[in-house]
């Protein structure tokens, strides 16, 4: 296995202050929006983007949520069981404009498992998706509004995304596989 | 998890895995929609030998949360209580398309046989076996101890240090095995009070100190948690005990001995309850009472379980 | 003068050195090297080992009443493909043999199947109930010669009863085999008490429930000056109690089974039926105590207690299901994995516990004699290098119920000679109807 950086700290945080301009700029300011991240590192990115927003927007408190979506999963066959995390979703999404956010966009199908899960939790007015990285490989007619980086990949590649607050650094790395 | 029939079998990590996969189903049960599709297609099938309404209706609860669909299948009355063996219903139900037995059985044991005999490929839930285990009643406890010890930062966490005091008919008691297993696995510390005929002989080998007096067990130190038994009147038929009265003069949690308590420990009773005989009203009713929280918390914990054996590709299982 | 029939080439007696053994008629004719072997059917024994037929004192054929268990003739197939060629026969079918009318059945049964010879235990109490002496001199008087009497699956409890019963055989010479189990103590139970018990929720069965059967026992056939057989003793207290009573001149003797010389409490860790038996399987130290007490003589026999049960008796539940495991087609395996392996046994002590004192205890004349010119042609050949896991094949009986099956040991009877023919030969068993024809002209003289 050999691992290549493909972002570092100051790639993230340039990156997320790109989509943080962007969602105001398509949400024409910062009213109505609810962040709400995929556990376990979206919602860590989500945190950072509503702080980046107070130094764009200052006063904006964007709320920011928790959306777990284990239970939503289609593919809980395919896999150890998986741990569950909490949902935490502050405020109402009635009516509200909800920008999920994610590590890594890969097949598409924990978005799809996001929108069921948010569903059940009531009806935003438009759903956006922001996402660190994607890689490709899409299994569902699945696209993010909002992209920090578009890193083609192979499938046997692991992406591999570490947060300070959870991991103790900031990296992006790709896992190349070595044929043996 | 391919089946859970003893909190023995649970390591310390997959018993903290299964509480923090409940705190995410007690969630579930506060919103609007309290149902989740995680195991939509599936059929869990409750086989229930002995009758135990609440037992059978909080599985039931958590599997039709999850969206599977239930059958209950009462032993009683059946074709099984005119002499079908166990092996032939559980033929039966794995023709059927069960993918999980809950099963409640009056032989110890008797989930652990269906679980190894081939007869059927569904995952197994011991809902109390005999005199043998309750695994998930033992579950439902120590959520509820570490919810009211930890509160909302209980994820994570064992109950490390936590004194816990069950008092009562141990010996016949599949709640006080799975709970001394379990808590012993999750760092509490555990004390049996008991006259002696309702202790097993081996009890020196389990991990749990043992006393046979209450008022000296209590006088000791005061338990963070107080987990009153059942006691069977029909034991006195057995000399287990010369009579209720005399039960509940000395193992009894009586007024006197509950108001001794500090206000902060928990009184816990895994119901049903002889009032007025081994717990007193005043003490069942009290703020420090979790006897109804326990009957909430036992559906989260049961989704949690369904969930946990029900998902998962079996290969890579353990 | 009949004519040769086997001449047995390089066997091993027991522990001493190969050498061919000739029979003739049903006797052993000649031993030594060089023997004339015209005539005779030669076996190839080199690498075995030659012991008399094997006795087993403690044998369920479950007939008359239980044929869906076992029958004379299959428990007798099993019988002669474990290298047994006299079988005790336990008195618990249905009728209960407490009458000269069902052990001379018995009797007959045995004697037109031919595989081994029969020998019915009476019951001591009419019905097994513990109420009333059965008809034990009629038994003893019959053409079934009866001289071990049991209740063997329920204690003699009542001390009065056993107290005369244990005198009234003194008349003949008989014995009462005691299946030492006090009831109100075992109400319910399912395997031994202790931690494994505590652990399983099964109710338990404690040692002191055997043990205080036995002190009882031994002080009152000291008392009445009789003879006791105890059976199946399964406890390292029970060992101390035979111990102490032989040192006081005490006319008792114990038995032992091969399970529990083998086989301990945890076997039941995962509620799998095949290992509930009475009296239950017990810890490791009382394993090991009973391997002792049979090395130093204070046990003196293994018997099997072959208990056979239809599948359906024990794929269920623990609490359901029957109690007893078959054991004759085992036997042999387990002594010499458990006793022999170990050190603990000579091929003679194997002999001596398995078919000599076995045969002395039932008075059965025509058995248990050392492997010598003029003893009966009651012989068993075993492979002792033989290794392999035990299954169902090795079975010859009705009955599945083997707690040793997928279990590695050591060990294959290659042949048993009885009477003078061969039930079993290169481990096969010969089929029921030439086996009836010779036992047939056997009877004919």
């Amino acid at each position: 296995m050999t691992a290549r950086v493909i972002m570092q700290t100051p790639d993230i945080h340039r990156v997320l202050t790109r989509i943080a301009h962007e969602i105001l700029e398509s949400n024409r300011g910062a009213d109505n929006l609810v962040l709400l991240g995929i556990p376990t590192r979206g919602v860590t990115l989500a945190r950072r983007l509503a702080a980046i927003f107070q130094t764009i927007v200052p006063g904006a408190a964007i709320p920011v949520g928790a959306l777990d979506v284990t239970m939503y999963r289609d593919d809980l066959w395919q896999h150890p069981t998986r741990m569950s995390s909490p949902t935490d979703v502050p405020v109402s999404i009635e009516g509200s404009t909800v920008i999920l956010v994610d590590d890594v966009l890969y097949s598409g199908r924990t978005v799809r498992a996001a929108l069921d899960a948010m569903t059940d939790l009531g009806r935003p007015q438009i759903v956006r998706l922001a996402v660190l990285v994607d890689r490709g490989h899409r299994e569902l007619p699945i696209r993010a509004d909002f992209v920090g980086k578009n890193l083609p990949s192979a499938h046997d590649e692991r992406i591999n995304v570490r947060l300070a607050e959870l991991d103790g650094e900031d990296v992006v790395t790709i896992d190349q596989a070595v044929s043996a | 998890m391919r089946h859970l029939l003893s909190t023995s079998e649970l390591s310390r990590d997959a018993a903290i895995d299964l509480l923090d996969i409940s705190e995410d189903m007690a969630a579930v049960a506060d919103r609007e929609n309290k149902k989740l599709p995680t195991l939509r297609g599936k059929t869990v099938v409750n086989l229930f030998f002995e009758d135990s309404t609440r037992t059978r209706i909080s599985f039931e609860a958590a599997a039709k949360r999850l969206s599977a669909d239930v059958i209950n299948f009462s032993a009683k009355g059946s074709s099984v209580s005119k002499g079908e063996s166990l092996k032939d219903t559980a033929q039966t139900l794995s023709a059927m398309g069960a993918d999980a037995v809950v099963i409640r059985h009056g032989a110890s044991g008797a989930p652990a046989v269906l679980a190894a005999s081939g007869w059927i490929d569904a995952g197994i839930i011991n809902a109390g076996d005999g005199t043998h285990e309750h695994p998930t009643q033992a579950l439902l406890d120590a959520f509820t101890m570490r919810r009211r010890l930890h509160g909302a930062g209980s994820r994570g966490k064992g109950l490390d240090g936590v004194s816990v005091t069950i008092v009562g008919d141990i010996v016949h008691s599949r709640v006080a095995r799975s709970n001394v297993w379990l808590l012993k696995t999750l760092g509490a510390e555990v004390r049996l009070v008991a006259p002696a005929t309702l202790l097993p002989v081996a009890v020196h080998t389990w991990p749990v100190t043992v006393d046979y007096d209450l008022d000296h067990a209590l006088g000791e130190s005061a338990p963070d948690v107080i987990m009153m038994l059942r006691i069977q009147q029909e034991r006195m038929n057995q000399a287990f005990f010369p009579n209720p009265r005399e039960y509940s003069n000395v193992w009894g949690l009586s007024n006197a001995r509950w108001i001794g308590l500090p206000a902060t420990t928990l009184v816990m009773h895994p119901g049903p309850m002889n009032r007025g005989l081994e717990i007193s009203s005043a003490a069942a009713d009290s703020p420090q009472s979790t006897i109804l929280e326990q009957v909430a918390n036992g559906v989260s914990v049961r989704m949690a379980t369904l969930y946990t054996v029900l998902t998962g590709n079996r290969e890579v299982h353990a | 003068m009949s004519a040769p029939r086997f001449l047995i080439r390089g066997a091993q007696i027991g522990s001493g050195s190969a050498t061919d053994i000739l029979t003739q008629g049903n006797v052993i004719a000649a031993i030594g090297s060089g023997l004339d072997s015209a005539g005779a059917e030669i076996i190839d024994a080199h690498g075995l080992i030659a012991l008399p037929g094997l006795v087993d004192l403690h044998t369920h054929l479950r007939e008359p009443g239980y044929e869906q268990s076992e029958t004379v003739l299959s428990g007798t197939q099993a019988a002669a493909i474990g290298g047994f060629t006299s079988v005790f026969a336990m008195a618990n079918t249905n009728p209960v043999a407490d009458t000269a009318g069902v052990v001379e059945q018995v009797l007959a049964l045995g004697e037109a199947a031919g595989y081994a010879t029969v020998r019915p235990i009476g019951a001591v109490t009419q019905g097994l109930e513990g109420m009333h002496l059965a008809e034990l001199g009629a038994m003893a008087s019959s053409r079934a010669q009866v001289r071990v009497f049991s209740d063997d699956g329920k204690c003699v409890s009542d001390p009065l009863l056993m107290r005369r019963a244990l005198e009234y055989v003194k008349s003949f010479n008989g014995v009462i085999a005691q299946h030492a189990q006090e009831p109100r103590l075992t109400e319910d139970a399912q395997m031994s008490e202790g931690e494994v018990s505590a652990r399983l929720g099964l109710a338990g069965w404690p040692a002191v429930a055997e043990e205080a059967i036995i002190a009882r026992d031994v002080l009152l056939a000291e008392h009445v000056k009789s003879r006791l057989h105890v059976c199946h003793l399964s406890t390292a207290g029970s060992v101390e109690v035979i111990r102490w009573a032989k040192a006081r001149g005490i006319n008792v003797t114990a038995e032992v089974t091969p399970h529990h010389l083998l086989l301990s409490e945890d076997r039941a860790e995962t509620y799998d039926a095949r290992f509930k038996v009475n009296p239950p399987l017990r810890r490791r130290e009382d394993v090991l105590a009973l391997r002792e007490a049979l090395a130093d003589g204070t046990i003196d026999i293994v018997a099997t207690d072959h208990a056979p049960h239809p599948s359906e008796s024990k794929e269920c539940e623990w609490g359901a299901a029957a109690f007893g495991m078959i054991g004759l087609e085992s036997a042999l395996s387990v002594v010499q994995e458990s006793m022999v392996e170990t050190g603990l046994f000579t091929w003679d002590d194997v002999a001596r516990v398995l078919s000599i004192t076995p045969a002395r205890i039932g008075g059965l004349a025509s058995h248990g004699q050392m492997l010598a010119v003029g003893a009966p042609a009651e012989i068993t050949l075993v492979d002792p290098h033989d290794r392999q896991v035990f299954t169902t094949d090795r079975l010859a009986g009705q009955s599945h119920n083997s707690p040793y099956l997928g279990i590695d040991l050591p060990g294959r009877v290659m042949w048993t000679i009885h009477q003078g023919y061969a039930t079993v030969a290169g481990a096969k068993l010969i089929a029921t109807d030439i086996i009836a024809a010779q036992a047939e002209e056997v009877r004919r003289g």
